[in-house]
């Protein structure tokens, strides 16, 4: 099989000591940032980049390091959900509605141990649907030209907005916004400034990272000023670990089915491990046929959500490789990631850089393995890191998102642009209005505006072009429906509230 | 009230925006489509959602109080010195007491601000230095002679 072949040259990659020490400090790193509460995977992974780049590591190196975070932070937001009642990471807000009261039961390690485990079964099974799919979806993605994009594009937009939020309107504005701060800078096609305002600074645009930072991990901070650092937690015990076979066997089916719903549900762009956590768990619920439990501390209301997590963070791999279209907020950091070492997702990709994505795929194998390792026997050490109190950890994150832009720019103006966009997304979180699709406007501006003029280039101006292969068409109707059609079923697909701690 | 007020600052500035794409130099290869007509497309449409974000607001959020502002907006402060002071300054000082200052707003005890702001200064430039290379000045360069 070609697909095994390409495998073995990925291990030729991911088995030298550099790489394979970098996906265990990613993997380590990122269980860290999973299990603090405050410190999201989006988050963690954006003010971890410019530091990537300031040890001066290989493309493929770095997209291991930063994926291995990628994947770790799906594990570690179970922590803090089990234990405190707070999901260290949103798509880990599921794992708390069972997860809580198994602790509470006095079966804090067994849901630990078995939630570790459905991660770790949910995340290999769709590595390995990432390793079959994501070849087979590049090729088709040849067929793709400027009108395909364009739709695809939107498409992204309208499901992210669709789906992950609850207000249509802001997140519609919110996609808007970011298009148009993508807009600033140099024209592509013409080489003329846009809207700089004569600041020569703009004329480069706005660097995304310096976006990223500030509105997910500068916001963060005046967020938990507003708040005084309340959920705190301190004083977290842990048991002695010890495996519950008989919960294991008994979740298997359950952690097989959450999978593939939620490798589905990551596939999908703009939809994300969020949305694949809670099909999972409400699918799960739907399915068994006693579900008295849930809710209550069932063993499978705790496998399926973190099954299903992680398979969606794996699932979202597949749109973000060969499509350049991330299926969620941290994706959407990974392909800033991309972009900035200039490797461009996409058909593209498979063909002439095998080495970044077979290195890739084989680096998220062992990396699993090294999770399991870290999240189930060494589970304890993690437990200790959440009693880190915030007001230690924000103004670290705080300062080190200063010093990663720094190292990068070298100037003023990126770090007043950074606590321009950190003091932006604190109103924005305030008023409910998304910054995902800010985000991915930023980064998707540029391509979105070039496939439509590059379309009309080729139709000589002729709007009806963007309507007229079939696949275009799909996108339209599915960008329509995916934006629409949450308004009807919203009733049916209200996210239950966590318990009172 | 909220929703609205920001709706209307939307609207005016996207319309701002649409005209602003007037500016535009459209220099000699023009294609069809041209560098203004995606921005003002993006504009209108952030125009009807302001609108519509008018027409129907949410629930007034919570806001803070008056003294949570102002630890916001000393806050905001803190951040804006330490953007211009990591440079001429060095690292430790402006970020000790950057560092500090936060620790400060957000749990309100001196001696464990002071803490943390020592701390994380010591702690992060060992990181930053010596564990991730990267270049960066402890204290002021006039301080070492240079």
């Amino acid at each position: 099989m070609e697909t095994f072949s390409l495998l073995a040259q990925g291990f030729a990659v991911a088995l030298t000591p550099t790489t394979l020490a970098l996906a265990v400090a990613g993997c380590i790193i990122g269980t860290m940032v999973g299990a603090l509460p405050g410190l999201g995977p989006s988050n963690g992974v954006a003010i971890l980049i410019p530091l990537a780049f300031s040890l001066g590591l290989d493309a493929t190196e770095a997209l291991i390091l930063m994926t291995s975070v990628y994947y770790g932070a799906m594990y570690g937001g179970r922590i803090s959900s089990i234990l405190l009642n707070i999901p260290g990471d949103e798509p880990a807000l599921m794992t708390t509605l069972d997860g809580y009261p198994m602790a509470k039961a006095g079966r804090a390690s067994d849901a630990l141990v078995l939630s570790g485990v459905a991660s770790f079964v949910g995340a290999m099974l769709a590595t390995i649907g990432l390793m079959f799919l994501a070849p087979m979806l590049a090729r088709v993605a040849y067929l793709f030209g400027p009108s395909e994009y364009f739709a695809l594009y939107l498409l992204a937009f309208s499901t992210l907005g669709g789906i992950a939020s609850d207000n249509q309107r802001k997140a519609a504005l919110a996609a808007c916004l970011g298009l148009a701060i993508a807009m600033i800078g140099l024209d592509n096609s013409t080489g003329m400034g846009r809207f700089t305002g004569g600041n020569l600074h703009l004329m480069d645009g706005v660097d995304f990272l310096v976006a990223i930072v500030g509105l997910f991990a500068v916001s963060e901070v005046f967020i938990f000023i507003e708040s005084h650092g309340r959920s705190s937690a301190i004083g977290v015990k842990l048991d002695a670990i010890t495996i519950p076979f008989k919960d294991i066997a008994r979740s298997f089916g359950t952690m097989l089915r959450a999978s593939l719903v939620g490798f589905i549900a990551g596939i999908l762009p703009g939809a994300g491990a969020s949305l694949g956590s809670f099909l999972a768990y409400m699918g799960e619920k739907a399915w068994v046929r006693d579900n008295s439990q849930f809710g209550k501390g069932d063993p499978r209301g705790v496998a399926a959500p973190e099954a299903g997590n992680n398979a969606a963070a794996g699932g979202a791999l597949v749109p973000m490789l060969t499509l350049g279209v991330p299926g969620s907020g941290t994706t959407a950091v990974l392909l800033a990631l991309l972009m900035t070492l200039n490797i461009t997702p996409g058909p593209l990709l498979f063909t002439e850089r095998p080495e970044v994505v077979w290195g890739l795929m084989a680096a998220l194998l062992i990396a699993n393995i090294v999770l399991l390792i870290l999240n189930v026997p060494m589970v304890r050490i993690f437990v200790k890191v959440l009693s880190v109190p915030p007001w230690i950890l924000l103004p670290g994150v705080c300062m080190v998102s200063f010093v990663g832009i720094y190292s990068l720019s070298g100037s003023y103006f990126d770090l007043l642009l950074m606590i321009v966009f950190g003091l932006l997304g604190y109103f924005l979180r305030k008023l409910n209005i998304p910054t995902v699709p800010i985000i991915l406007g930023i980064l998707l501006g540029n391509h979105m505006e070039d496939s439509l003029r590059r379309a009309m280039v080729i139709s000589g101006g002729d709007w009806k072009y963007l309507f007229q292969s079939g696949i275009a068409i799909g996108f339209w109707i599915a960008a329509i429906t995916g934006f629409v059609a949450p308004v009807f079923l919203r009733r049916f697909l209200k996210k239950p509230q966590a318990h009172k701690a | 009230m909220s929703d609205r007020l920001f709706g209307l600052i939307v609207l005016i500035a996207s319309v701002a925006y649409f005209m602003a794409a007037a500016n535009i130099q459209t220099g000699f290869l023009v294609d069809p489509v041209g560098p203004k007509v995606f921005p003002r497309l993006v504009s209108a449409i952030a125009a009807l959602c302001a609108l519509l974000i008018m027409l129907k607001p949410d629930d007034e959020p919570a806001w803070p109080g008056m003294s949570t502002w102002f630890k916001l907006l000393l806050a905001l402060l803190v951040l804006v010195a330490y953007a211009y002071t990591l440079k001429p300054l060095g690292f430790l000082i402006p970020t000790a007491v950057a560092a500090g200052v936060l620790s400060f707003q957000i749990q309100s005890r001196l001696v464990p601000a002071l803490l943390t702001g020592i701390g994380l200064s010591a702690g992060l430039f060992i990181l930053f230095k010596f564990a991730l290379g990267l270049s960066l000045f402890a204290v002021p360069r006039s301080w070492m002679g240079g």
